[in-house]
């Protein structure tokens, strides 16, 4: 409990903090200020699809049936926070770019992240048996997350993309000033935490569920 | 390593002469995945009518076509293996990765007779000039392979997963995605004839897709194939 309560502090800490405390960017101005709940979100998302084929993997390897309800509350996640980056980016956008969506390929390659997991979890739905199931989404799972790199990293750097960049790679610096950069952290340390808390209750939940069943079932 | 491979090879050319001759013998596949194509491409001609669209659509459009027709054809053999109930003896002749090579080398051969005859056709039909001819085939070749070498593991899946009527296309279409963007915006290029250095991005895309398309059906086909 004290956990949590900790966690709704640093949140609130961190939501003022981005206002009050932190600069408005160069360049960006006020509508820079997102970065410290868009990035965080889209590193989450990156992370929970990580771990969802982390937890793909370790299914197929030992064939134990936890690992793929770990898997498809990672998905779960993911997507959730997917989602949130794709609309803090879409808020963003019409304040810099004037328009809500124009298919950066930013935006195209987001686009195409919420498509595989939503046909993931279609394919999980067309499925009865629960060890198939496992086994063919899991292996679904791992294919997506091979084509994740050309969709965030190949593609908007194939093609040009507006989206700013925060890691200056010429300068192999970072692009933000101190002030910024505290704020900016402390945001991914809570998301994470947030994450985490998300991910455990979704657990409980799932294993409740599964007793429940493996009682009625005798 | 290629000590290991070659028998691979054999067994999957095995694989390929027994799909051909069943292939030859119903013509089923092909038959559906040529008149498909062709029904899309003559909608798309007569509702274009008389003028040539400019590239950027007549690009989309044709990926369109060899995209849809590829998902209507390519689950076939997987399906086919299941409902005849023939998987369990092709399980018990060959190893998982001859008999996904030998799927994926007909899958191949089956999209590429479809392109050779859709997109000369394409062409005339929406009357297009290509300006960069041998670039324009190299895109149209690696795009083909490229379809061909994603959807036959997902075809797999499809197959085992009861072979519900849309699903592969659902499946397919996030994952054949990045290599939709590059074939398109290379068509584009070919077909405008900018300059060579706009077009080796999109070649360097399909080429690596292809390549990481191939391993990972080839490690994972394995756990798709044997229950």
């Amino acid at each position: 409990m004290i956990w949590q309560i900790i966690l709704g502090i640093w949140m609130t800490v961190v939501i003022v903090a981005s206002f009050l405390y932190m600069p408005a960017t160069q360049g960006l101005g006020e509508t820079g200020r997102i970065i410290v709940y868009h990035v965080p979100a889209a590193w989450i998302a990156v992370l929970a699809y990580l771990m969802a084929m982390v937890n793909a993997i370790g299914y197929l390897r030992k064939k134990d049936i936890r690992l793929d309800r770990q898997a498809q509350i990672n998905a779960e996640l993911g997507t959730i926070f997917c989602i949130l980056a794709t609309v803090t980016g879409a808020i963003w956008s019409k304040g810099a770019w004037g328009w809500y969506w124009n298919w950066d390929p930013r935006q195209t390659s987001i686009f195409v992240l919420l498509l595989i997991y939503g046909a993931y979890f279609v394919l999980r739905s067309s499925i009865t048996d629960s060890d198939t199931r496992a086994r063919l989404s899991a292996v679904y799972a791992i294919l997506a997350f091979i084509t994740v790199p050309f969709l965030v990293f190949v593609i908007p750097r194939v093609y040009s993309s507006l989206h700013p960049d925060l890691i200056n790679i010429p300068q192999r610096s970072l692009d933000m000033d101190r002030k910024m950069l505290h704020v900016f952290l402390s945001s991914l340390a809570g998301f994470t935490g947030l994450y985490v808390w998300m991910y455990k209750v979704q657990m409980r939940l799932e294993n409740l569920l599964y007793k429940q069943a493996m009682k009625r079932e005798g | 390593m290629l000590t290991r491979l070659f028998p691979w090879l054999n067994q999957g050319m095995a694989v390929l002469r027994k799909d051909l001759r069943i292939e030859f013998r119903t013509r089923y596949a092909y038959s559906a995945l040529v008149m498909f194509a062709v029904t899309t491409l003559v909608t798309v001609s007569f509702s274009v009518g008389g003028f040539a669209p400019d590239t950027d659509i007549a690009a989309a459009l044709l990926w369109i076509i060899l995209f849809f027709s590829a998902m209507a054809g390519l689950s076939r053999t997987f399906v086919h293996e299941e409902e005849t109930g023939t998987v369990i003896a092709l399980k018990l002749a060959a190893e998982p990765e001859p008999v996904y090579l030998g799927k994926y080398f007909f899958n191949v051969a089956l999209l590429f007779s479809l392109s050779i005859l859709v997109v000369p056709m394409f062409l005339v039909m929406l009357n297009l000039d290509i300006a960069m001819p041998v670039a324009f085939v190299a895109i149209v070749f690696l795009g083909s392979l490229g379809l061909a070498g994603a959807s036959t593991i997902l075809a797999a899946i499809v197959a085992k997963a009861g072979a519900k009527g849309s699903l592969l296309t659902v499946l397919a279409f996030p994952i054949l995605l990045p290599l939709l963007i590059g074939a398109i915006s290379g068509t584009r290029s070919t077909m405008s004839g900018v300059s060579m250095e706009l077009v080796t991005p999109d070649l360097g895309l399909l080429f690596f897709y292809n390549g990481i398309a191939v391993v990972a059906s080839l490690l994972l086909f394995e756990y798709v194939w044997n229950d």
